[in-house]
């Protein structure tokens, strides 16, 4: 398989502390990486540069076998048009209908008649089973609702490489696993390469193909769901445990912690 | 405070002056550059978003714009009687109604008007985008937020300010003829002829070039005060305000130096 996302050497200071620790990463087309980590861990921060949204303080990243930092706005716009990106709220334009934010890019970038933007529309809401809601207003949709519209607007320009910010988070455990399915569905049935970040383990090991675990800005592990269960790296155990950072102490112990700098 | 500490206290906002200073320009190069070239690089700015914003900025204004001019133009016409009658040349009020009118409370009302009522909205929609992470939405399908949300606002802006403006000229001399008229027992034809007899090109056009500046300043301090939003919901509020106190001080000190220049 060949690669569809590479990272090399990405690095990320906020002031002076590190975020992101000289990252290398390769995504492979076709398949469904999760990337991996606890709150802070740098993960959002990873997809945020892949997505070009900000600028790492190091290290360059290729998508398309396109240096996303090297290219002019144009290209890179070009290149946007291949990405779909389903951010953790959803994002969709307040303003709009569901139909109409589905329909947005198509709308911008095209020039497609009406009638065609229409069909295509419908097309992605029934993809996503919301059928009969276009009409609605965001504010109308529940959560799990309002993220599968937004995958609906994130694949309407039928993208090679599908993003996904939290999908779960939020989310029952019913609509959540719906969720899963709904990537399943699409990496199988449209052939997108698609990059998940997740805290959920039980959704990173349904969907996954592979799993990139980092924490504290350090990229701990790549491998399939079956290596990270196995690996020996305490970090990767702890995080899949669900291990506390510190071990609980007693309560003389932690009344003594909290009135020690009193 | 200390010497030490008074010099950083400067330095420090100094330093956060010239970069907002800096920021405000390039937005404004930003904005204009996506009006002008837009549509050769496959973004072109939205008609009928200019056409939305042009409503909601000019169109829904034009009854609070006429009430506020008219009043004006009354009170001009009161004040301007009352302190011209201790020289006897009441009628002289006309000089006074007119050129205030055209030349300074007309685009200044609308300019700080259009501040407090669309300014405040623009600063509001683009913070509150921000943080449910709709820019970054925009900017990842591809579409360049300020070519989007910006550049319409200015476009309507410009187009509406300057109309405003116009129709704050004509409501508040009516309101000026409609009082003067009744107190100095002149007719109304007669009124508008002495009116149209003092009135020059030149007064009308002072006023309409002032809210072509108010319309940039507005605009592009809402904007960038809405680009700049930090901490959710009370981010918003305070960007907000800060957008409006902002945006008025900034027309009234724009009035004053351009008012300078153009009268010297």
């Amino acid at each position: 398989m060949d690669e569809i996302i590479k990272v090399s050497a990405l690095t990320t200071h906020y002031g002076t502390s590190k975020v992101l620790n000289s990252i290398d990463l390769s995504i492979r087309r076709g398949e469904i990486m999760v990337i991996m980590g606890g709150s802070g861990s740098g993960k959002s921060t990873l997809l945020r540069h892949i997505l070009s949204l900000n600028h790492p303080s190091s290290g360059s990243i290729e998508i398309l076998g396109k240096d996303i930092w090297k290219i002019d706005t144009e290209e890179l716009n070009e290149l946007r048009k291949k990405i779909g990106v389903a951010f953790q709220g959803g994002a969709l334009f307040g303003s709009m209908t569901v139909e109409d934010n589905i329909a947005f890019p198509l709308r911008e970038l095209t020039n497609l008649d009406e009638e065609t933007i229409k069909i295509m529309t419908r097309i992605k809401l029934e993809i996503v089973n919301l059928s009969g809601f276009g009409h609605y207003m965001p504010s109308q949709l529940s959560g799990g609702m309002l993220k599968r519209a937004a995958v609906a607007r994130a694949i309407i320009m039928d993208p090679q490489i599908l993003f996904f910010d939290e999908p779960s988070a939020g989310l029952d455990p019913v609509v959540a696993a719906e969720l899963d399915d709904l990537i399943l569905n699409l990496r199988d049935a449209m052939n997108i390469t698609i990059v998940v970040v997740t805290h959920e383990l039980d959704s990173a090991y349904k969907i996954a193909d592979r799993i990139t675990v980092i924490n504290k800005g350090d990229l701990l592990l790549v491998g399939t769901v079956d290596e990270i269960k196995s690996s020996d790296n305490q970090k990767v155990q702890d995080l899949i445990n669900r291990t506390p950072r510190k071990q609980s102490i007693n309560a003389e112990e932690y009344l003594s912690r909290l009135t020690d700098n009193i | 405070m200390t010497a030490k500490a008074f010099s950083a206290f400067i330095g420090t906002k100094t330093v956060a002056f010239v970069a907002e200073a800096g920021y405000f320009f390039l937005l404004l190069y930003e904005s204009l550059y996506w009006i002008v070239v837009g549509r050769f690089k496959k973004q072109p700015v939205r008609l009928h978003l200019v056409a939305s914003e042009g409503l909601k900025v000019g169109i829904q204004a034009i009854p609070i714009v006429t009430v506020l001019c008219f009043s004006v133009g009354v009170m001009l016409a009161i004040q301007g009687i009352e302190t011209l009658k201790l020289f006897g040349a009441e009628s002289q009020v006309i000089f006074g109604i007119t050129f205030s009118m055209t030349r300074e409370f007309s685009p200044l009302i609308v300019g700080i008007l259009i501040a407090g009522r669309s300014g405040s909205a623009i600063t509001a929609k683009i913070g509150t985008m921000l943080g449910a992470q709709e820019i970054d939405a925009l900017s990842v399908i591809g579409i360049n937020p300020v070519r989007y949300l910006v550049s319409p606002v200015l476009l309507a802006m410009l187009i509406m300010l300057p109309a405003l403006t116009f129709l704050g000229d004509i409501a508040g001399l009516l309101g000026g003829a409609l009082y003067s008229t009744i107190r100095l027992d002149m007719t109304f034809d007669n009124y508008l002829v002495r009116t149209f007899d003092v009135l020059s090109i030149m007064d009308l056009m002072q006023g309409l070039i002032k809210s072509v500046m108010f319309s940039l300043l507005i605009t592009i301090i809402a904007a960038s005060n809405g680009f700049q939003v930090k901490g959710g919901a009370e981010g918003v509020g305070v960007a907000t305000t800060r957008s409006v106190v902002l945006a008025i001080s900034s027309i009234v000190m724009a009035d004053m130096i351009f008012t300078y220049f153009i009268s010297r």
